[in-house]
């Protein structure tokens, strides 16, 4: 699951990929006109719409890769970069660097890729800009109480507006789409051009296609997690006869011995699990399977995975999906938590079992019955699942 | 020998868009820019007048944050990157040649000046964005931050309204 850095690809690496990932940025820039303010400001003066076009597509591109990403559980949302919001400083920002566009021709990152080829005034440009940070970093206290006003939090435009994300991508999309056919027909009016007919190319409708039905599948197609729900409530009873299961009296055996590859992932209810837990369980959760944290969790080499649930059919839902999900060394509490309570935790029960099992199991039951509870008292569960991994960081 | 036509702009759109996913993907974060001139500044600050950064608040938030080497960043990098693509992408294209590009009706000389005066001013107002067209505007759109979005109308916006005054320079 996305994002790669830091556990697929290293800190270092990212440096490397950093290099590449600009080294493409550059060329495309470059490419697509972006070398020269004339084309650039030409957005403003309606001679020139590559800029919109590039920009609109490029963002719509991206957005929609994102959104379907996560909706196919590819991407953790939660673990990129959300540009946070401080609403004054972002629009004073903005107005500032709008009057900077107008009079300067460039934006950062286009003055550079112009200096690299020898524009002499963008190089003149990028020095401006040292000049820049430099008197906002001395004036700093003066900005300080602008710069940290009115903060919303990592929001995201279609919370703050109240649709769904779907919704508010089809409409990006479209206006986006309404915005290239109007800006064309600007641009043949300035430059007194004669307006060609609007074409349809094909492969203008067909990558239009593909984004909107990208940007509605949210909608209307179930997401990885409850399609996965879905199909273990379904297919998670035939997993019986497969499931390599553990039977109460191993569990205790093993729990007793301090066996080191146990895992205990326990799916009870928190209520349940602070009652009662078993020594260094983890608490986990349906949700937890769609967390990278977690699911690195259960990857941990060398560890046998035992699923406790109530009982034993939660128990084969949960270990469905957890095979569904890569995760093999999975293993479930036969009977669920019910039967390890009856046959090893019930002084009671156990002795109602006394004569249908046999001497050897009986005795060991007993003696497990009483240190159970104690190695339970001197090794507290490790509660929930810990979430180690942070939001990455980004933004200039 | 005659400069190459630009690429069509909505495949050089699909394009830095599939660049822009890809940065997500890997890395959970956007491009940028501005964070380059950034690092960069304060890297030449903090070379040239250590003392004052190391007593200054601004400074030290960030030296601190980047373990007191501010170049080694990940949009320093990227921007390496950006130059070294960029003069790949004008070497193919013939279109390397040190020159200063200008309206008809203003000189060699005002075009620089405004060119620095643009960029001191794009990069201050960058400061408060948190990023310029790259890292709030574009990236912002990508993931769909309130924040980076009413940048991203304020640049555009803003740069309208003020259009009209600075005609003379490029009409």
């Amino acid at each position: 699951m996305g994002p790669l850095v830091p556990d697929i690809i290293g800190n270092d690496l990212n440096y490397i990929v950093a290099l590449i990932i600009g080294i493409l940025f550059g060329m495309v820039l470059e490419q697509a006109g972006f070398s020269t303010s004339k084309k650039l400001v030409g957005l403003f003066y309606g001679y020139d719409f590559t800029v919109l076009r590039v920009f609109f597509t490029a963002g719509i591109t991206a957005m929609v890769g994102v959104i379907a990403l996560n909706h196919f559980g590819l991407l953790d949302i939660n673990l990129i970069y959300i540009n946070p919001t401080y609403l004054w400083s972002a629009l004073v920002g903005g107005i500032i660097m709008g009057l900077g566009f107008v009079i300067g021709g460039f934006c950062p990152g286009t003055s550079i890729c112009a200096a690299a080829i020898g524009k002499i005034d963008a190089m003149y440009f990028v020095l401006g800009s040292l000049l820049g940070v430099l008197v906002f970093a001395e004036g700093y206290p003066l900005f300080e109480g602008l710069y940290k006003a009115e903060f919303w939090g990592n929001v995201r435009i279609f919370e703050t507006l109240g649709m769904s994300q779907s919704i508010f991508a089809t409409l990006m999309v479209l206006i986006a789409i309404f915005s290239f056919w109007f800006v064309t027909k600007i641009e043949h009016k300035v430059n007194k051009t004669k307006p060609e007919k609007f074409k349809f190319s094909p492969y203008y409708i067909s990558l239009t296609t593909v984004a909107l039905i990208l940007v509605i599948s949210p909608l209307v197609m179930p997401d990885r997690r409850e399609s996965l729900l879905n199909e273990a409530n379904d297919k998670g009873k035939l997993l019986i006869n497969e499931i390599s299961k553990i039977t109460p009296d191993e569990l205790a055996l093993r729990i007793i011995r301090g066996d080191n590859t146990l895992q205990i992932i326990d799916f009870r209810p928190q209520e349940e699990f602070s009652k009662f837990a078993l020594p260094k369980s983890i608490h986990f959760t349906f949700d937890n399977f769609f967390e990278k944290d977690a699911l690195k969790q259960l990857r941990i080499k060398g560890k046998n995975n035992i699923i406790i649930t109530k009982d034993e059919n939660e128990a084969l839902k949960m270990a469905y999906i957890a095979f569904k999900l890569g995760i093999k060394n999975i293993s479930i509490l036969d009977g669920g938590m019910n039967n390890f309570t009856e046959s090893i935790l019930d002084k009671n029960s156990i002795e109602k079992t006394k004569n249908l099992v046999n001497n050897d199991t009986y005795e060991f039951r007993l003696k497990a019955s009483n240190i159970i509870p104690l190695l339970v008292e001197q090794n507290k569960s490790s509660g929930t699942i810990q979430k180690k991994s942070k939001r990455a960081l980004g933004g200039c | 020998m005659e400069e190459n036509k630009y690429m069509n702009p909505y495949l050089a759109g699909f394009l830095l868009g599939l660049v822009l996913l890809a940065t997500i993907y890997i890395t959970g974060r956007g491009l940028g820019a501005s964070g380059a001139v950034k690092s960069t500044t304060i890297a030449i600050v903090n070379s040239i007048a250590p003392e004052h950064t190391h007593s200054d608040k601004f400074y030290q938030e960030y030296l601190t944050e980047h373990e007191d080497n501010s170049l080694k960043n990940w949009l320093v990098f990227e921007v390496v990157g950006v130059i070294i693509g960029a003069f790949i992408s004008g070497l193919i294209s013939n279109r390397l040649s040190f020159k200063i590009e200008h309206g008809p009706k203003i000189t060699n000389r005002l075009r620089i000046a405004t060119a620095i005066i643009g960029g001191f001013l794009f990069s201050f107002g960058a400061q408060f964005g948190r990023g310029c067209t790259s890292g709030a505007a574009l990236s912002g759109m990508a993931v769909l931050s309130t924040g980076g979005i009413i940048t991203m109308f304020a640049i555009f916006g803003g740069a309208y309204a003020f259009a009209y005054f600075f005609r003379k320079l490029w009409l």
